[in-house]
């Protein structure tokens, strides 16, 4: 006789077994440099990523940094940025350029059965970009006009503006970029900024996807040689200086959405309430079913879409609550997102959603090393903050074991409504 | 080379399988075959707002993500013009919940008053981010009614306006939901560390009772062929002056697809594309511009958009437009430049496998629009494209009476 089914309970859960992170190869080049490397997969592709001492942290003007990454492409002494393009294109190869507040980084994905005539593109660009000034007034009247575009969002112009708030508008990581800044920068600039910012001193490489043995022989026959060399940049402390005012708030007339940004800085990776930050932060936004989306979302229908994130960087760190809300209901919103905070600081959490939440990050980490590339990106991470394996190790432990208490603990200490600044970019002021 | 097992349950269930032992995830996939064209043309949007309620609840959960959370997996869905894909994915040792979970939703509906309210005002928020409240963000909406008069792709999947989200009755989900979410109108797809006999048990235990319902048969409109240009201008609050132009092409089945898909690679995929080399960096008259067909199953659009450079006259910018188009029409490409696009094609299906989760998404499609194994042929399609076929689908295409143009103006 067939068993009657039971629809009414979920079948057995088993718990997470050990999280097995793959440890990469390493070695180093002639002259230094350090590769990473993470040989797996299922497809023929590889990915040659590139990271470079180059954020804006550096730059002494706005743009300069992210100019001089993407400029790399467009003219270099043996290439014209047309030649390099079609090159490029008939490999079916792609350059990734991504500049960051701390690192630069450039990612070359290629499939392995080109990779001879595309990786000799990519040693091209890094080192011997010439940055033509035609090319650089193309780039520049483009990325003014999509600044100029992207200012119309009341979402971009809430995320750039307040970490000026908290860091203050000088610090390296509050600074905003602004059309007339755009302007300012000159091709000689960022000349200057390769010169100083991208060579073998300050470069590390991180290499996935299936690797063939002749990829060592070819990385240092291209990078591992003395002809690119320099002196490692240093990053100075640099002291936040965040506004005076707790409440800010810009006009974006006739918006219907109002953007909302609460919180304030915080920490990097190392410090010690790192991990049991993010496993509060899951608690309060860090996924479908956490309380701000639980109750701003799926019970009020103020918003799509509401979150909260810890961002480590390399000199410090912040905690931000983002999303956009109804402009009718922003104050509303608001005051739902203060009632949030102060239920995690006045009530310890109970042991069921604790071990939702212990069970939807260890489901995360799981995804976080699905495959080599995310192998890849989750490694960098680590690497840029000089960290190894054993950080991720240590999450988990917290994540299993963290108590109610220490995430209390931790909300009054960091999460207290008072403590935290809010911008509002929308179309009236509350 | 996607290799996958398949097979029917009763009730009509197409369940396909691929084994990927190298990862720990496994990807669950399922489409129901309905989209926004099969919508009421006074209640549009209404497939999407459906995919929002069916997480609100099921006969036996209440709350369909809670219990995958609790099991470390991940989900979410998206509607299209075409169907409705739901996806997740969970460790393989949790993999029974997955079942549990959608076959609760595919059995019966029974979502709360209070999730339907509020799933409407999240849908009009959603409506509100994406589009309203963005720069340019109507542009689609206004490019499909000039494009299409009767075909139900003449609206947008969000909807024409908010309102008709906020007018959806409860009845209406109630026949929506008979119509069209049957297992005979679904396709499941399990990609992972997985054996094709532990998912037919699991199939047949969880989906096999479930009513198989009516097979839904599909009777839409057919666009009539457009007979002479049509345009449309708009003032907005926007910093630049943009230009759509759409012109109608073949559907996704039809032969021509392939090189019709090609002739926007040449026209502007990556950095070396025609439009990009020429009327971007040469003659700087846009800030950017791109082709793309919009991937439509029934007969779709080949779209050019770009944003006009500070001070460039429309007429100027679509005069540079123009001549490009001219260019594919007159000249036959070169061998070369078709490699180039062909080259890049393999590349990004050779990326595109690289998860799970894609593999699901991709048989599951496949599967749509009649066989899985259509996954696996796409290569050799694409490369027995000659350059005499991008000359014959550009000349089918690219008739002045077949273009609808919206000019998107700034403010002054």
């Amino acid at each position: 006789m067939p068993q009657i089914l039971n629809r009414k309970t979920q079948p057995a859960i088993q718990p997470p077994g050990r999280i097995h992170f793959p440890q990469p190869e390493i070695y180093q080049l002639s002259n230094g440099i350090k590769v990473y490397q993470f040989n797996s997969g299922t497809q023929d592709v590889i990915s040659i990523e590139m990271v470079f001492t180059a954020g804006s942290w550096f730059q002494q003007k706005p743009f300069t940094a992210m100019a001089t990454n993407l400029m790399l492409r467009e003219g270099t002494l043996n290439f014209s940025a047309q030649r390099l393009s079609e090159t490029l294109d008939y490999y079916g190869a792609h350059f990734e350029n991504t500049t960051e507040r701390d690192n630069a980084y450039v990612t070359l994905y290629s499939l392995n059965k080109h990779l001879d005539h595309t990786l000799p593109l990519l040693s091209e660009i890094v080192k011997k970009p010439l940055f033509p000034e035609n090319e650089y007034a193309v780039l520049a009247g483009k990325q003014r006009q999509m600044l100029e575009v992207n200012r119309q969002k009341v979402n971009f112009l809430a995320r750039t503006h307040f970490n000026s708030v908290i860091f203050g508008k000088n610090h390296p990581y509050g600074m905003f970029l602004t059309p007339d800044d755009i302007d300012k920068v000159s091709h000689t600039d960022l000349a200057g900024f390769h010169a100083n910012q991208y060579h073998s001193g300050n470069c590390t490489i991180v290499v996935a996807g299936l690797i063939k043995p002749a990829l060592m022989k070819a990385l240092d026959a291209h990078f591992g040689g003395n002809d690119w060399s320099g002196t490692p940049s240093l990053r100075e402390y640099t002291k936040p200086n965040a506004s005076e005012k707790k409440n800010h708030f810009i006009q974006k007339t006739g918006a219907m959405q109002s953007a909302i940004r609460m919180g304030s800085i915080m920490f990097g990776r190392s410090h010690p309430d790192f991990a049991g930050m993010k496993v509060l932060n899951a608690i309060l936004g860090g996924y479908f079913g956490s309380r701000l989306m639980v109750n701003l979302r799926e019970d009020k229908g103020f918003t799509y879409g509401i979150g909260s994130s810890v961002v480590p960087l390399l000199k410090g760190g912040y905690f931000v609550i983002s999303g956009e809300v109804g402009a009718e209901v922003t104050s509303q919103a608001l005051s739902e997102i203060n009632s949030e905070l102060l239920r995690l600081c006045n009530e310890p959490v109970s042991e069921s959603e604790l071990s939702l939440v212990r069970s939807y990050l260890s489901g995360e980490m799981l995804r976080a090393v699905d495959g080599p590339f995310a192998q890849a990106g989750l490694y960098r991470e680590l690497i840029e903050a000089d960290l190894t394996m054993a950080h991720f190790e240590e999450l988990i432990d917290t994540v299993q074991h963290i108590s109610a208490q220490q995430l209390q603990d931790l909300a009054i200490k960091y999460l207290s409504p008072e403590k935290l600044f809010t911008l509002v970019v929308g179309p009236e002021e509350i | 080379m996607i290799k996958f097992d398949r097979f029917t349950l009763d009730n009509g269930l197409r369940v396909i399988v691929h084994r990927d032992s190298s990862t720990p995830i496994v990807a669950m996939n399922i489409i129901y075959n309905v989209g926004s064209r099969d919508e009421h043309p006074h209640r549009t949007g209404f497939a999407h707002l459906f995919e929002h309620l069916m997480f609100g609840g099921s006969v036996n959960i209440p709350r369909f993500d809670e219990p995958l959370e609790r099991v470390g997996g991940e989900n979410n869905a998206f509607t299209n013009n075409d169907y409705t894909n739901y996806y997740l994915t969970v460790p393989v040792y949790n993999l029974e919940t997955a079942f549990w979970l959608e076959s609760d939703r595919m059995s019966d509906l029974a979502f709360s008053v209070k999730s339907f309210d509020v799933q409407r005002n999240v849908v009009v928020e959603e409506f509100r981010q994406n589009y309203l409240n963005q720069p340019y963000g109507d542009a689609w909406m206004l490019l499909r009614p000039l494009a299409y008069k009767v075909h139900p792709y003449r609206w947008a999947t969000i909807g024409v306006h908010p309102s008709h989200i906020e007018e959806a009755t409860m009845e209406e989900v109630r026949d929506f939901y008979a119509r069209f979410y049957n297992p005979c109108n679904a396709i499941m797809v399990l990609a992972g560390d997985v054996e094709t006999e532990q998912i037919k048990e699991l199939s047949e235990k969880w989906f096999g009772p479930i009513r198989k319902g009516s097979v839904y048969n599909r009777n839409l409109p057919l666009e009539p062929a457009q007979t002479e240009a049509r345009t449309h201008s708009v003032n907005r609050d926007v910093p630049f002056d943009a230009v759509y132009k759409a012109w109608h092409m073949c559907s996704r089945m039809d032969s021509g697809f392939y090189a019709t898909d090609l002739i926007s690679d040449i026209l502007s995929a990556g950095q070396s594309g025609r439009l990009h080399q020429q009327l971007v960096k040469n003659q700087r008259l846009f800030s950017d511009i791109n082709a793309f067909v919009s991937g439509d199953i029934e007969a779709g659009l080949f779209v050019i958009t770009g944003k006009l450079m500070k001070g460039v006259s429309m007429e100027e910018a679509e005069n540079a437009l123009q001549s490009e188009i001219d260019r594919i029409l007159t000249t036959p490409v070169e061998e070369s430049e078709l490699q180039k696009v062909k080259n890049r094609v393999e590349a990004i299906m050779e990326f595109s496998e690289m998860r799970v989760l894609e593999k699901a998404m991709n048989l599951a499609y496949y599967e749509l629009l009649g066989d899985a194994a259509q996954a696996n042929e796409l290569l050799a399609r694409y490369a027995s494209v000659t350059t005499n076929d991008i000359t014959l689908e550009a000349k089918k295409l690219f008739g002045s009476e077949n273009c609808s143009t919206l000019y998107y103006f700034a403010n002054k």
